[in-house]
């Protein structure tokens, strides 16, 4: 995946953002409940709490649900890639690439692993892998 | 039950390629609907529009020269036209409002105003979390609904496309239609259509026109000495789920379980009771994720259900019966289309494609990536 261009972060998602720069995925987890939620809230969706903090995930998921995508929404994307829904084993679902394996070769339910596509200005982006893949 | 609520006028406006500008095309909607129930712009006290600009409802008060006493432009997507039925109706109870113009146009078509990609605000989580990875937007969302619909149900392609195939053969039905005059479809030139976000192929997707409509309603007891035959406004229910394409654990399952459920007991019908529906058809997963939620059949049974003919002309289940965003026009927000579709079927309007003695419509709009749903449930009297 060529690194495309993120908006800048704001106050609620610049500890997720800073992170991203040691290729660290935080997950906000809730003080209050335990409730993890993403992407990062003011408010914990679960109990309403404002006492959020974060944890590291351990990066392994699975594929939800993907889909491979065939006309681009922009002209710098080339075509095919693997848009997908991974359920982290911390619980929340991150919209994101899966890479590292032929398109037609994806299934759902595929456990897979957490990598990184390092971004221009220092900020990275998490996709993922086959699980086996080393 | 009826709200005391009717709708007494429904026009389309020109649909297709128009070349026209969106207030054009809906001057032509309000105005033709005016004329169905035999008013005038100045009956009007009530406008719900989106669409038109940041103002939708102010800027078309200002193009008509009225001072409405009741305004909605709630943005919802294409559902937001189902929505407005329910404020409209309360506004009318309340006595806020007499007679409401609900109505929508576009010129997407002629204007190539459409864009893979949707619109996503900077400011928004989408665009840091989601945006960047590139998604078609809505289309990627319905796709990987439609991959684990078909996964967890063990459906196939050619079985989804039987969505389209029906949408086809009432288009055909249908002058208007931007497909009439052309042929039937098969589901496998559905499934061997371009590939646009797998599974989903162009011929899943929704037709990109331009078009519009509007509808008018009014009191129950000021409609019985209108021109039309009244459709009452029976119930309604709404739910609002998610923008971002993660928070729903579940595509599978969508917002319109609770919008059906609610529109069902406000009328005090069930889903057996209905002659003729109109559910949003986007794309072909949409329907058979509705047709579950509303109640129609079980879970993980809708392509099973449609597969014997039941949504084409002639079955037992009369569904989509313009021919849908599928084969008959779509504007980018198709909900007040499915209203004036349920409308001339209930009045008997509908030509080649009426389906005899429907007395009970149904209209589900639905918006954004599964992200509002809006029921709504009219009848006639017999």
């Amino acid at each position: 995946m060529i690194a495309p261009e993120v908006p800048p972060p704001d106050e609620i998602t610049l500890p997720w953002w800073e992170a991203t720069r040691e290729h660290r995925l935080l997950v906000q987890t809730c003080a209050g409940c335990s409730g993890t939620q993403h992407p990062p809230r003011a408010l914990c969706v679960h109990c309403g709490s404002d006492h959020l903090d974060w944890s590291t995930s351990a990066g392994a998921g699975v594929v939800d649900s993907f889909t491979v995508v065939h006309r681009a929404p922009r002209p710098e994307l080339d075509v095919p890639y693997v848009i997908a829904r991974v359920r982290l084993a911390e619980g929340v679902i991150l919209l994101t690439r899966l890479e590292g394996q032929p398109q037609e070769e994806w299934s759902i339910d595929d456990p897979v692993r957490l990598t990184w596509v390092d971004l221009d200005d220092g900020r990275a982006l998490p996709v993922f892998v086959p699980a086996d893949v080393s | 039950m009826s709200t005391g609520v009717a709708i007494v006028g429904a026009a389309e406006s020109d649909l297709g390629v128009t070349n026209r500008s969106i207030l054009g095309l809906q001057a032509q909607a309000i105005g033709r609907s005016l004329a169905d129930a035999g008013l005038t712009l100045r009956d009007v006290d009530g406008l719900a529009t989106t669409g038109v600009s940041r103002f939708s409802a102010t800027q078309l008060a200002d193009h008509f020269g009225l001072q409405p006493r009741w305004t909605d432009s709630t943005y919802a997507g294409g559902s937001a036209f189902e929505m407005f039925v329910a404020r409209a109706t309360q506004a009318i109870q309340a006595g806020q409002a007499e007679t409401v113009v609900i109505s929508f146009a576009s010129n997407q078509r002629s204007a190539r105003s459409r864009s893979l990609g949707g619109v996503v605000e900077d400011h928004t989580p989408e665009a840091q979390f989601e945006t960047p990875y590139g998604p078609l937007f809505p289309l990627s969302y319905y796709a990987m609904a439609a991959q684990r619909y078909l996964h967890t149900y063990g459906g196939t392609r050619e079985a989804l496309a039987e969505v389209a195939v029906a949408a086809r053969e009432w288009a055909l039905l249908n002058p208007a239609a931007f497909r009439h005059g052309t042929r039937s479809l098969t589901a496998e030139e559905v499934v061997g259509s371009t590939m646009i976000s797998s599974p989903l192929t162009a011929l899943d997707c929704c037709l990109v026109t331009d078009g519009g409509g509007a509808i008018v309603l009014t009191s129950s007891e000021r409609a019985r000495d209108l021109r039309k035959k009244p459709v009452e406004v029976l119930g309604y229910g709404e739910r609002t789920t998610n923008t971002s394409m993660t928070a729903v654990p579940d595509l599978t399952v969508t917002g319109a379980v609770g919008s059906g459920a609610d529109a069902f007991a406000r009328a005090g019908v069930t889903p057996a009771d209905i002659d003729v529906a109109q559910v949003y058809d986007s794309f072909t997963i949409t329907v058979a994720l509705t047709l579950e939620a509303l109640g129609f059949c079980g879970r993980g049974e809708a392509l099973d259900w449609i597969a014997d003919g039941r949504i084409r002309p002639g079955g037992d289940f009369p569904l989509n019966t313009s021919g849908g965003g599928l084969s008959y026009c779509h504007p980018g927000q198709f909900g007040v289309m499915l209203l004036i579709e349920a409308v001339a079927q209930l009045r008997g309007e509908a030509g080649d494609r009426q389906v005899p003695g429907a007395r009970l419509a149904l209209a589900h709009g639905t918006g954004g990536i599964l992200s509002t749903h809006a029921t709504v449930v009219l009848g006639v009297e017999s």
